[in-house]
């Protein structure tokens, strides 16, 4: 019975483990030792690289560079904000505009992998900006779902 | 060189106007050469050539405050302050567009525009919201226009290229985007309700041409995008690199050509069922859509199409089909590709063969991993009187010439 009840909780436990590190990350979840910065970068790989590519250089007329980026370096809250509830705006950079839409990602990321991607990106692909955390994604979510709740 | 005898206007050749040869050197078939005509025009969409030989290119993005530049023996002009892609001419007009609407000017028998600042607005109001929202033009030899309004969405989703999103059925962008629309090229500022909805079920066109020897609209589809991240269950990565094929259709009026609700699959050489619409990667559907004449690897963009009608190329060049891939961006983490022009030999009105790398090498390299590496992307194609063909670049607006002396 002891030992069901081990086996219960050690399934338990990775299952958990499991959904903390979400099994698409499942590359980076094999490292023993993962740093934010890791995780940032794996989601980053998997997440946005299809659309913003492997150099943050994004696609011309398309999807908006993501290196020396205002919008990555600008106010976490707009930040934020474009990841939970996506972009379809017609983005203008330096007199060039984008015109693919980005979806919210609001329901695929939770709000450490949001902190962790964007706190990736603000320091590296020529961006410098304080990372950013896991309570102001979290506030940020707050803020949206009350928007909706007040709206429905 | 026997045809500009038999022209009864006067011949001006437009030379090189940069004697050097291009940046990144193309790679072409034995006996053609290059010579860039222009550069750093910006973002060259698409182009046209008059019977003269005075190029004139349609810019994505105004340079100095121009949004059509005029190159003409070493000069080079502009006007029009809209950006936008189409550029075509036909008779006595050159027209273009912007994201919405489409314009004429008249040209004098020097093949000059004779009034830059006020073209006839023949068509407006045409849909543009942010993407897929170029509108390709060309004329038939009955006075009718053609334009592409693309889809504004990749899978007409629910909510567009978010995973788990279902396809909206029936999809609502059909009724005013995602196909070809017919209007008059002679009359002012038609509106959706003027035009004949021509082809319906194409996701975004950018390459279309007519086609003289057949007298119908040639088109190339842009396939949809994101197979592996819209449904990884279904797709792999290098599955998603590879599918669905661009296509190319040989239109009639009233033809559909399937999207969102199939795509072309060019290893099962069927249409398969979106993913979106209860799709698993082999059932078929789109009973009703016509099929492809022709089909292309995924995601390498034809931008430009145009059936060669020159004599200055070898024979088997006359009636067969160039396109101008823009290359690819949706095949990461995969290698990109498709930064060519390609030739697809035709015979009796049909492909005729494996279609071949024609011009190689605008991006100046084969290893690119992101489409911000290339130096140049091909996207309009155009031929001179003289038989050349033009192909422009829209990343630093290189205009290519490209000819053919086999001695």
């Amino acid at each position: 019975m002891k030992r069901i009840a081990i086996g219960i909780v050690a399934l338990l436990g990775i299952s958990l483990i499991s959904m903390r590190s979400r099994p698409r990350l499942a590359a980076a979840a094999l490292q023993p030792v993962e740093t934010p910065a890791q995780r940032g970068k794996a989601i980053y790989e998997q997440t946005c690289l299809p659309c913003h590519q492997a150099d943050a250089g994004g696609v011309p007329g398309m999807t908006p560079p993501l290196r020396k980026s205002p919008y990555v370096q600008g106010a976490p809250v707009k930040l934020i904000g474009i990841i939970l509830q996506g972009l379809n705006d017609g983005v203008e950079i330096d007199g060039d505009t984008y015109s693919n839409p980005m979806p919210p990602f609001g329901a695929v990321l939770n709000d450490e992998d949001i902190a962790d991607v964007l706190s990736y990106l603000r320091g590296h692909f020529g961006n410098k900006a304080a990372p950013i955390s896991k309570p102001q994604v979290s506030k940020i979510r707050q803020y949206y779902s009350q928007t909706i709740k007040q709206q429905s | 060189m026997n045809i500009l005898n038999k022209m009864s206007f006067p011949t001006i050749i437009v030379m090189a106007l940069i004697s050097r040869p291009p940046e990144t050197a193309l790679k072409m078939p034995r006996g053609f050469h290059v010579q860039v005509v222009a550069d750093a025009l910006g973002t060259a969409r698409h182009l046209a050539v008059s019977k003269q030989g005075l190029i004139y290119v349609k810019l994505g993005k105004l340079k100095g405050g121009k949004g059509i530049i005029v190159l003409e023996d070493k000069k080079e002009t502009g006007f029009g302050d809209f950006i936008g892609t189409g550029m075509y001419i036909k008779g006595d007009y050159l027209y273009a567009s912007s994201n919405t609407e489409v314009y004429r000017y008249r040209l004098n028998d020097r093949g000059e525009v004779i009034d830059t600042a006020h073209p006839e607005r023949i068509i407006t109001g045409l849909l543009d919201r942010h993407e897929h929202n170029s509108k390709s033009i060309v004329l038939d030899n009955n006075g009718n226009i053609y334009v592409n309004v693309g889809a504004y969405s990749n899978a007409c989703q629910l909510q567009d290229r978010a995973k788990g999103s279902t396809g909206i059925n029936p999809c609502p962008i059909l009724d005013s985007a995602a196909g070809i629309w017919q209007f008059r090229a002679d009359k002012k500022d038609q509106t959706y309700a003027d035009g004949v909805h021509y082809a319906t079920g194409l996701r975004n066109v950018v390459g279309l041409d007519w086609n003289q020897s057949l007298d119908q609209l040639f088109v190339m589809q842009h396939g949809r995008d994101q197979l592996f991240q819209l449904d990884p269950d279904l797709y792999t990565a290098k599955q998603s690199a590879e599918l669905p094929a661009e296509t190319m259709y040989a239109l009639k009026k009233g033809d559909n050509a399937g999207w969102p609700y199939v795509y072309y699959d060019q290893f099962q050489k069927k249409k398969i069922l979106a993913p979106e619409y209860g799709g698993n990667g082999h059932t078929t559907g789109g009973e009703n859509a016509i099929d492809p004449i022709d089909a292309f690897p995924g995601h390498m963009a034809p931008d430009g199409l145009l059936f060669y009608t020159g004599n200055m190329f070898p024979e088997r060049y006359r009636n067969g089909a160039f396109i101008a891939f823009h290359g690819s961006w949706n095949r990461a983490p995969e290698k990109q590709k498709g930064y060519f022009v390609v030739f697809q030999p035709f015979k009796n009105g049909k492909p005729d063969g494996n279609w071949e790398v024609f011009a190689d090498n605008f991006a100046g390299s084969d290893d690119i991993s992101s489409p911000s590496e290339a130096l140049h992307r091909p996207c309009g194609l155009a031929q001179g009187p003289d038989g050349a063909l033009y192909v422009s670049d829209d990343v630093k607006g290189t205009i290519y010439r490209i000819t053919y002396n086999n001695n």
